[in-house]
């Protein structure tokens, strides 16, 4: 069934566009966040790393195409590349130190780099603004050919396009040798060293790309709203997107983009108005699918046949 | 003399306040295996129980401490028994999900009933006031708040070296099957660690407010914080989180008082690179 | 490389401490190519250890291993299995949610050196599917290729790990007890797939099943507590009163 998901999802994609033409702010930042939870899929669902601060990759991204468009080229494909450029070295360099740990203390540092770099952002007023945002981001046209526009048509084309390329490409990742490996070594690290693999180098090959990702989706947010403020590397970001990722089930791609479809629809509806109430919906929620549905929405209607015919469902 | 005697006696104080808070999510780490981001969370609760008994209903400051600690205890045995026993088998990452969730729900709850504001909680007199000491003088606090830490320690190697639970805890912590196997109650182990531990977060959220100021969003405000002593102690070791708590509250302050600007990031910077040179933390086991 | 010249592996003096607890004590071994040699010794004799000090995921406290003449002994795990030094493990470690046809696809990628190929399929090399077509017939497993690992007997596990270490093209294998946990009506499976192997792979059983032993092995050594007690042909040890005492004492497990 997995085969004809992405298309129905693009179709739906295209769909709300001409649904909700007053709503394309918010269903590009729903791109957005696909394109983060999907770098978090690749990271933690198909290499394994348990990571809660996937929002440094995202957040250095932001950055690094904020200033580049600012001080250096504002032309947005450019702006992505830096972004990518920015979010793979940051990955690189705390994945060396990182990926030598094990279990908690992975999860420990992945929210102490997070926790860093909003720290740095903050004390570097002069080039980031600090805790005002960095702000005075003016885009080129796409191409040069579509200019920005105020409704936020130009920006949802341009975002779902730059998903539905990175989708396609870790489809083709997922499938190849080194999407091979990865689940291999999800499944048994120490065979994949009997067989001759650096675990280790090849999880660092996987967060490094993961970060990449994840700095594009954080170069999307910086070019489309023209805003980069701390929260981009708040752990709570990284914490929704994990849910996000789980709510719609690891390892499928297409389970990060219903996830995250899922948690942002119910997040708009339910508590815009008070964040704190909210916290009670997305704490029952989470708490929900760890019980209820260990392996996420995708797994639903297995999850629903097995209460049927009575039998109990196995934690995993 | 005088900055480095500052430095020592508020990191020392700010190190027993961590140990206090940790120590616990230490034992049930080593103990149950769970990842437990909520633990932060019954600091919070000890501190909001505490502010509303002294604030609220105007209880003196010696009785309502040990009712929101007592308060804060018998909120966390029901969790356990409701929600963290159902994780113990899980795996690591829906360890961590259900936390957060925990988390979550916690820090909802403390706002819907207290706010989003500062908990004060105002310190007795006798605790303010400044003590001298012959050659210079000392916020009492400080120095209550380390005999108070001592007394933790001392009470816990009692605890675990001396009596019958000890023995139980020990082998728990080595072997689980082979500690139920040779009949030791593990449920029960687990659940009055769990309560233990719990109960000590509470203390250190309540003496520690001064430093690490109580309001709703605590939990998520030093989770890191408190990962990082464990982390660096290793999971399970007592002594182990003593050490790594006291080296933390004295560096931390060190790097406050020595270089404000970049305190954080100079602070993080060493964790990271003494656990890049030690995964498996000061006294962890392999 | 491989040719007349070559002289396999050979392990001189090769001692694990942990802690003061003495595991491995001066062991000295040869496996030319072509070699058949069993390691039997009754339980906490050391075998496994030895087997994990001359694959590389334990380090050596003393002693050399060489490799073709090279002195392999400060090489992790990865590099000697490039090498050409590959293991079968104790307890089935396989893939287990993956087909018995990926399973033999992982390691053929390794050894070509395709694993950080992120573009191109995995099932999209010719050479490589051909081979692993070659070792599924050869196990004998043409009609469990798509079915998950997990889903099959345990004897047939063991064939897919077998399958799976080969397919490294190992010139040294350590068959790690590849008949534990097997039930005796298929260890037979176990002994053909061995007698199998390439003729020029050395080869070494670690393994308590006697009958086993004696079936593939064409010398034995035996360990005990770490040391080296003899070594001989099959029927110089059935024959060795020392080793008889050992094995009807009740150590055999």
């Amino acid at each position: 069934m997995g085969r004809f998901v992405p298309l129905i999802l693009l179709a739906v994609a295209v769909g709300l566009y001409f649904l909700l033409p007053y709503n394309l702010a918010f269903l590009t930042r729903i791109l957005i966040m696909v394109l983060l939870v999907l770098s978090l899929d690749l990271v933690l669902g198909y290499a394994g790393i348990a990571t809660l601060g996937q929002a440094a990759m995202y957040g250095a991204g932001a950055y690094a195409a904020g200033l580049f468009a600012i001080h250096v080229w504002a032309d947005p494909l450019a702006g992505l590349v830096a972004g990518a450029v920015a979010g793979a070295i940051l990955a690189l360099v705390s994945g060396l130190v990182i990926l030598r740990a094990q279990g908690l203390t992975v999860i420990m540092l992945t929210i102490a780099v997070a926790q860093i770099c909003a720290e740095i952002a903050n004390r570097a007023r002069d080039i980031t603004g600090g805790a005002d945002g960095l702000r005075g981001i003016r885009m080129d046209p796409v191409l040069g050919l579509f200019e920005f526009d105020f409704v936020g048509q130009v920006g949802y084309w341009y975002a779902l396009i730059v998903v539905a390329v990175i989708f396609c490409f870790l489809m083709v990742l997922g499938r190849s040798s080194f999407g091979l490996s990865l689940r291999g070594i999800h499944e048994s690290p120490a065979r994949m060293g009997a067989i001759g693999v650096s675990v280790y180098w090849r999880r660092v090959a996987a967060y490094t790309i993961g970060g990449a990702i994840a700095g594009i989706a954080g170069a999307l947010t910086a070019q489309i709203t023209q805003l980069v403020s701390l929260e981009t590397f708040a752990f709570v970001l990284s914490a929704e997107a994990l849910i996000m990722l789980i709510l719609g089930g690891t390892g499928r791609l297409y389970g990060a983009a219903i996830g995250t479809f899922v948690f942002m629809w119910a997040h708009h509806t339910a508590a815009s108005n008070d964040p704190f109430n909210w916290l009670f919906v997305i704490g029952a929620m989470v708490l929900a699918v760890v019980f209820l549905l260990p392996k996420g929405l995708i797994s639903m209607p297995a999850a629903l046949t097995q209460i049927f015919k009575g039998g109990r469902d196995a934690g995993t | 003399m005088s900055l480095l005697l500052n430095i020592a006696v508020d990191g020392v104080a700010y190190g027993m306040i961590l140990f206090m808070i940790a120590v616990g999510l230490s034992v049930t780490m080593g103990l149950m295996r769970v990842v437990n981001l909520a633990h932060g969370g019954f600091a919070m609760i000890g501190g909001a129980l505490a502010h509303w008994l002294l604030q609220d209903l105007g209880f003196g400051f010696w009785l309502a401490v040990p009712l929101a600690v007592a308060g804060t205890v018998a909120l966390a045995l029901p969790l356990e028994r409701l929600i963290y026993r159902r994780i113990y088998d899980f795996g690591e990452l829906q360890q961590v999900l259900a936390t957060i969730g925990l988390t979550f729900l916690m820090i909802a709850s403390v706002n819907l009933w207290q706010g989003s504001s500062l908990l004060s909680i105002p310190l007795p007199s006798a605790l303010s006031q400044p003590v001298d000491l012959g050659f210079r003088t000392l916020p009492f606090h400080r120095i209550f708040v380390i005999a108070l830490g001592l007394a933790v320690i001392i009470g816990l190697w009692w605890l675990i070296d001396r009596t019958r639970f000890g023995i139980k805890l020990r082998a728990a912590v080595d072997n689980r099957a082979t500690a139920s196997s040779i009949g030791i109650d593990t449920g029960k182990i687990y659940m009055a660690s769990f309560g233990i531990g719990a109960g000590l977060a509470a203390i250190g959220g309540i003496f520690g407010a001064e430093l690490l100021p109580i309001d709703a969003y605590y939990p998520l405000r030093y989770m890191v914080l408190f990962l990082i002593v464990v982390a660096i102690g290793g999971m399970g070791s007592i002594p182990g989180s003593f050490a790594a708590a006291l080296g933390i509250g004295l560096t931390e302050t060190a790097a406050r008082y020595l270089v404000p600007d970049i305190a954080t990031i100079a602070f993080f910077a060493l964790v990271i690179a003494l656990l890049a040179l030690r995964p498996q933390g000061l006294m962890g086991r392999a | 490389m491989q040719g007349p010249e070559s002289k396999g592996l050979e392990v001189r003096g090769l001692s694990k401490h942990f802690g003061g607890l003495t595991v491995s004590e001066n062991i000295d071994l040869d496996l030319p190519p072509g070699a058949r040699k069993a390691l039997i010794g009754p339980n906490g004799a050391g075998k496994s250890t030895f087997a994990n000090l001359v694959t590389g995921i334990l380090p050596p406290s003393s002693g050399t291993i060489r490799f073709d003449g090279e002195d392999i002994s400060a090489l992790n795990e990865p590099a000697r299995v490039r090498r050409g030094i590959a293991k079968t493990f104790q307890i089935t470690t396989l893939f287990p949610s993956l087909s018995v046809r990926e399973n033999i696809r992982m390691p053929v990628i390794e050894r070509k050196r395709l694993g950080y190929s992120m573009l191109r399929a995995a099932n999209g090399d010719a050479g490589t599917e051909a081979e692993v077509q070659t070792l599924i017939d050869q196990f004998e497993l043409g009609p469990l290729a798509e079915r998950p690992v997990d889903s099959l007997a345990y004897g047939q596990q063991r064939l897919v790990e077998m399958a799976l270490t080969l397919a490294l093209k190992p010139r040294v294998l350590i068959l790690d007890e590849p008949a534990a946990g097997v039930p005796s009506s298929e260890t037979h499976l176990i002994v053909e797939a061995i007698e199998r192997l390439p003729k020029d792979l050395a080869v070494l059983v670690i393994e308590h099943d006697m009958d086993l032993v004696f079936r593939v092995a064409n010398s034995i050594i035996v360990l005990v507590a770490g040391q080296i007690l003899t070594e001989g042909t099959p029927q110089q040890i059935a024959g060795d009163a020392r080793v008889r005492e050992l094995y009807l004492g009740g150590a055999h497990g």
